[in-house]
């Protein structure tokens, strides 16, 4: 069994307090950072410990603070508590119940990155969230934690939260940005990267609320120790995410490389009444589907195993799909989605989007032809590799596998002789194939 | 006027961003317009663009962009439920369908008293805990999960009996 080091409110009750975060080590990282160590030690201890972006992408997190533009300033960081993705819901219970590991992790970006402010961009619906947050930096100024001069050196950091309103686009770093800046959250055409371009056009460091969540035990127990947790190359532990058809739905802190079968059999409870599992969507509707055979199912949850099943891990959003489901209902939820989320900025996801959700509903409410799911495939690969932004290229994942690996389900909709009378919303009003 | 009832609030609200960058602030005055009725009213944008010093129509594109921002009344409660897949597959499309029935209006409808407004949104991070929603007014938002109709309804019976 491994440490909690994430959720560890689980086991010390009060954690959201700083008295009983401070007593149990709190911001005793972020004390010796800013008095002892220079910015770029921070770095690289964060560097050998190998943590990579939790957000989706993974990207290797000491590795985006080095690119840091040193001849521009002021740098900012940038907190993403965006949190949209439909699977996903592991930052907001960091925020609400570890708030301070979570700031601390900020606070100690923010002098790695020598930024002396801090934005975290949280979802409009985090409204409450917000608030606690804000009331708890408050008491991180009045204890001299966050401030000017901390801990009587020249160092001074200040953090604000910021609100969203409703937008899946603005937890794309870019579109975030841009939101920030008070216009609408549309991405920017990269490079450049946020690194060198970022808030108000100066060097920006953006990471997720997880990401950022890990860095204050790294820099107080060392990389070493931390890369004890995990894999090789998918070191440290993840939140994953778990929801769809489990007896058990719910957030669970596990090491890198976990299996499929060991979170939703061991830790999720298994499927409700013992049914098969069909498909596993890993990285919440912006997953490719997997087709959920034995062998799928002991595959490690890291970012070098998923892509072998043909897909990507992302942000650990774990969808279970039983065998009741049929998967074209399944497309038509995510294509929805991201019809609704397309900023409309860029023409292949904004058009693509839409159409495909045109297609899917004929394909779902029965009476199409297979000419249909055709085009709808065709449409999906025009989108591919065309758009500004990861959005629309997500908006195609579950279209293009699942037609490729649940085709059954597609030719019992197309050989329907007349449309359903009534679209059926929920799937296990009918017979899966 | 927003400037004269929040001028704290709004003074507070601007030394979060640079000088220089006012215009960082317009979603946060949208969420303070809002707090008033519900909605944002054209004066109201009008207001914002002054203090901010850019058009009426960029503080309007926001309204538009964001689903959150509202420009028209509606129901004193909006309840926003969750239908995206993971809350789909644990039975929120048939809670919104019986949740409308119940108060005999369909999805985005308002009910003839003016209290309810009943949407279906976009993933609230809560697909755990489905089928569940959540209730927005100009006051703010909060969540309810792990919902059945019955909790929904008498909710909705408390709102009544309040108001």
């Amino acid at each position: 069994m491994t440490d909690i080091i994430l959720l560890r409110h689980r086991e010390i009750p009060g954690l959201s307090q700083l008295n009983i975060y401070l007593r149990h080590g709190g911001f005793q990282a972020f004390e010796k950072a800013v008095t002892k160590l220079k910015p770029d030690e921070v770095t690289d201890v964060v560097k050998a410990s190998g943590l990579r972006g939790r957000g989706g992408a993974g990207f290797p997190t000491g590795m985006k603070w080095s690119f840091i533009d040193r001849k521009a300033w002021p740098h900012y960081v940038v907190a993403n508590a965006d949190e949209s993705e439909p699977g996903t819901f592991k930052d907001r219970e960091i925020m609400e119940g570890n708030p301070f590991q979570f700031l601390e992790g900020v606070a100690l970006t923010a002098y790695a990155v020598q930024a002396n402010s801090a934005y975290i961009y949280l979802r409009g619906e985090f409204w409450k969230i917000a608030e606690n947050i804000n009331q708890k930096i408050a008491e991180l100024e009045k204890a001299g934690y966050l401030g000017d001069k901390l801990f009587g050196t020249d160092y001074s950091l200040r953090i604000y939260t910021h609100l969203g309103a409703g937008a899946y686009i603005c937890g794309e770093e870019t579109a975030m940005l841009e939101s920030l800046e008070g216009k609408l959250g549309q991405p920017r055409l990269r490079p450049p990267f946020p690194p060198s371009y970022g808030l108000y056009g100066k060097p920006t460091v953006v990471n997720n609320v997880e990401t950022l969540t890990n860095v204050p035990m790294i820099i107080q127990k060392g990389a070493e120790w931390y890369r004890k947790i995990g894999t090789e190359r998918s070191p440290g532990p993840k939140i994953f995410s778990l929801s769809g058809r489990v007896n058990r739905p719910g957030n669970y802190e596990l090491p890198l490389g976990t299996t499929f079968r060991e979170l939703i059999y061991t830790h999720g409870g298994g499927i409700p009444d013992d049914r098969k599992v069909k498909a596993i969507m890993a990285a919440g509707a912006s997953s490719a589907l997997i087709v959920a055979s034995d062998e799928a199912l002991d595959t490690p949850m890291d970012y070098e195993s998923v892509p072998k099943l043909g897909a990507q891990l992302g942000s650990a959003s774990v969808i279970v799909i039983d065998e009741t489901v049929s998967i074209d209902w399944v497309i038509y939820k995510t294509l929805h989605f991201f019809k609704h989320e397309s900023c409309g900025k860029c023409t292949p996801c904004r058009e693509g989007t839409f159409w495909m959700g045109h297609l899917i509903d004929r394909i779902h409410s029965g009476g199409s032809s297979w000419e249909d799911v055709e085009l709808l495939r065709e449409v999906a690969q025009q989108v591919k590799g065309k758009c500004l932004c990861a959005l629309g290229e997500f908006s195609i994942e579950a279209v293009i596998s699942g037609i490729e690996r649940f085709e059954p389900d597609f030719q019992v909709m197309t050989s329907l002789s007349s449309p359903l009378k009534i679209r059926v919303e929920q799937p296990s009003t009918r017979e899966s194939t | 006027m927003l400037a004269e009832k929040y001028s704290n609030e709004i003074s507070a609200i601007l030394t979060k961003y640079p000088a220089e960058r006012k215009r960082s602030a317009v979603m946060p005055l949208l969420y303070l317009a809002q707090r008033e009725q519900g909605y944002i009213a054209q004066q109201e944008i009008e207001e914002i663009a002054e203090i901010l010093e850019i058009s009426s129509t960029e503080v309007g594109s926001i309204i538009g962009f964001y689903t959150l921002y509202y420009d028209k009344p509606g129901g004193k409660y909006r309840i926003q439920v969750c239908t995206d897949l993971p809350c789909a597959l644990r039975g929120a499309d048939q809670f919104l369908h019986q949740l409308c029935s119940n108060l005999g209006i369909k999805v985005g409808e308002t009910t003839p008293d003016g209290l309810v407004t009943v949407e279906a949104v976009m993933c609230l991070a809560a697909c755990d805990k489905a089928p569940m929603f959540q209730v927005q007014t100009g006051q703010g938002l909060e969540y309810h999960e792990n919902q059945t109709v019955e909790d929904a309804l008498s909710l909705i019976n408390r709102w009544k009996s309040a108001s």
